[in-house]
């Protein structure tokens, strides 16, 4: 593991209007870690995810990637600078192929002649030698994303970025859907994803899928960062206490 | 042992996947409609060459349509105006020739590149308001109706505007919209005995059929060129994208607004290759052309297996869809049968094709 961070965001504030959804959160992501950012909904977690993910951009604060310091004013320049995030539902489309998907916005083409068409040759044996890497399937390629259960699609989109070069991925609740089984699979992908060197941003508000494959752990209340804490230095308890913001309660205790 | 088990999944997942084709029930319509012609009307003539030619122009009509409309119901959108575009590009095409004495080629070209301004005018209202499309195209199919009736009255105090045969007889474009091809085939084949010809009258000697008509040929040329772009190429991987899911699609850098916007545009280019060719094969044009064409078109895509909601359909469907359009139209005529029933036909088709294509999209998307 690298010493300095690949990314680093510092007291970053967002205010919408009259409302302060985020007052001065700080995280640091190294290569190759997963990083689980908790909280209970209204935490302000999908206001930080989108702030990362160059959807919002922060009304005060640092972003450093690599140590320089950035603007990320819209999706497609966090995209540039290999951050990349899978949305619970917005990932994929139901009803087209999961190689049309899986290569959508960045289709293989070939020349036959003065046109140009896609190479679905090519995109089709990529695919499945991808798919088979993280374990999945295929009857065939252009079976639809529709067939696949929603572990596999979670999977599926989180191999899509990791292919097209993500260094740093978010994922938004990726098992918060999900049944024990394919929860089970979800956690295994990004496993292999992170011993890759991938930086994995891990959002969840489920303790358990968290502690699962977490390296670190930062609790976000209400705008605020309540600390990070490394794996085995939190056990399930103090966590889940930390969530529902009774941590005077559980010091009181103590 | 294991190898039957997987005779048997392989058996099922080819019949799925011809299950999930979406133009099968277009090309299971198809093969009925034909076969149930073929048993009532062998007789009449509908299956000799000039029989096969009149169902075939009129399916031809509907095709040329029905392409524009099946693109973009994929990308996610409906016109309306398709009907008014075509009476609105007539008249344009008319009054700069007939009234204002325009060449030929000049009116074509210039009713092409107003309709298609307009076609972009609709796309662009459409996404910059966020509004349906068929609320959008809805007040076009009345603008443009409108202007088309108001630009016949003041230029010709008429609705219907002839004479543009005289003008386009030595027009070099005219001939692609109007014109026929493999003349000299059909004129070969009536020679050699082999088509009919006529004993009588000015044309005693010619072939009943003389060749075939530029309108098959643009419906051909039509849907070879949207059937590839659609499957073959990136863009078409970007239509599907856009009607499927327009916010993944944007979230993933495609240019979802383009897409569509270009949709849009193909649909009136579509619509005005249809009034040309009516324009110069009748010599005239009239306002009132056109009327109830954006259904037709809609009604095609739809028996063609497309869904209305956009992300999923063929070309090919859409055409078989206006292919057994064609044939019932025409069918009805020959064994005699009331027309206006073609009418009830029509709705109980439509009510069967958009409950099956409900089905489908139940059996891909993996919905219970």
């Amino acid at each position: 593991m690298s010493s300095s961070p690949l990314m680093e965001l510092k007291d970053i504030h967002k205010s919408f209007g009259n409302v302060d959804a985020l007052k001065g959160v700080s995280i640091s992501i190294n290569a190759g870690e997963c990083h689980c950012l908790l909280g209970d909904n209204g935490a302000g977690k999908s206001t930080f995810i989108k702030i990362m993910s160059g959807v919002h951009q922060p009304t005060k604060g640092k972003i450093n990637i690599n140590g320089k310091e950035i603007e990320i004013n819209n999706p497609r320049e966090a995209i540039d600078v290999g951050i990349a995030t899978v949305y619970q539902d917005l990932a994929l489309i139901p009803l087209m192929s999961v190689s049309r998907n899986f290569w959508l916005g960045r289709e293989l083409t070939k020349k036959v002649g003065p046109v140009t068409l896609m190479d679905f040759e090519k995109c089709d044996s990529i695919l499945m030698s991808e798919m088979d890497k993280i374990g999945i399937k295929l009857r065939d390629p252009s079976q639809s994303i529709g067939t696949l259960s929603g572990g596999e699609r979670q999977t599926v989109a989180i191999a899509r970025a990791v292919f097209f070069g993500a260094k740093i991925l978010i994922l938004d609740e990726p098992t918060s859907a999900l049944g024990v089984y394919q929860t089970s699979n979800v956690l295994k992908t990004i496993e292999r994803v992170r011993e890759k060197g991938v930086a994995v941003v891990f959002i969840s508000h489920n303790v358990s899928h968290a502690l699962a494959v977490g390296d670190k752990f930062t609790v976000l209340s209400r705008g605020e960062t309540l600390g990070t804490a490394k794996a085995g230095e939190i056990d399930f308890q103090e966590l889940q206490l930390l969530m529902s913001g009774n941590k005077e309660l559980s010091e009181l205790k103590k | 042992m294991s190898d039957d088990v997987k005779n048997n999944s392989n058996l099922r997942t080819n019949f799925r996947t011809v299950m999930l084709r979406p133009d099968l029930g277009a090309i299971v319509g198809v093969i009925l409609v034909f076969l149930f012609f073929f048993l009532v009307a062998r007789d009449t003539g509908m299956f000799s060459l000039e029989g096969s030619m009149n169902w075939g122009i009129v399916s031809s009509q509907f095709i040329i349509i029905a392409v524009g409309a099946c693109l973009l119901m994929i990308a996610g959108e409906f016109d309306l105006s398709v009907g008014s575009m075509i009476g609105f590009a007539g008249i344009v095409i008319a009054v700069t020739s007939v009234v204002w004495g325009w060449p030929v080629w000049l009116s074509i070209i210039s009713a092409f590149a107003i309709s298609m301004a307009i076609g972009a005018l609709i796309g662009y209202i459409t996404i910059s308001t966020n509004l349906p499309s068929f609320i959008v195209s809805l007040a076009f199919l009345y603008i443009l109706r409108g202007l088309t009736i108001f630009i016949a009255i003041i230029s010709t105090k008429k609705t219907i505007i002839g004479g543009v045969t005289e003008v386009a007889q030595d027009d070099w474009l005219a001939p692609i919209f109007g014109g026929e091809i493999f003349t000299g085939v059909f004129q070969w084949l009536a020679e050699q005995g082999m088509i009919q010809t006529f004993i009588a009258g000015t044309k005693a000697g010619q072939p009943v059929v003389s060749g075939i008509p530029m309108m098959m040929v643009w419906a051909l040329g039509l849907i070879v060129f949207a059937h590839f772009l659609l499957t073959k190429t990136r863009f078409g991987n970007w239509i599907y994208a856009s009607g499927g899911d327009a916010q993944a699609a944007k979230h993933i850098g495609v240019p979802v607004n383009r897409v569509k916007i270009l949709m849009f545009v193909f649909t009136a280019f579509c619509a005005t290759v249809f009034a040309t060719t009516q324009v110069i094969e009748f010599g005239s044009a009239s306002a009132d052309r056109g009327v109830l064409k954006e259904f037709e078109a809609i009604i095609s895509v739809v028996i063609g297996g497309a869904l209305l909601t956009g992300g999923y359909g063929s070309v090919i469907g859409a055409a078989l869809g206006a292919v057994i359009f064609g044939v019932v139209q025409q069918g009805l005529f020959f064994i005699g049968v009331e027309s206006s029933l073609f009418r009830v036909f029509l709705g109980v088709l439509l009510l069967l094709a958009v409950i099956l294509n409900t089905h489908v999209r139940k059996l891909i998307t993996g919905a219970k």
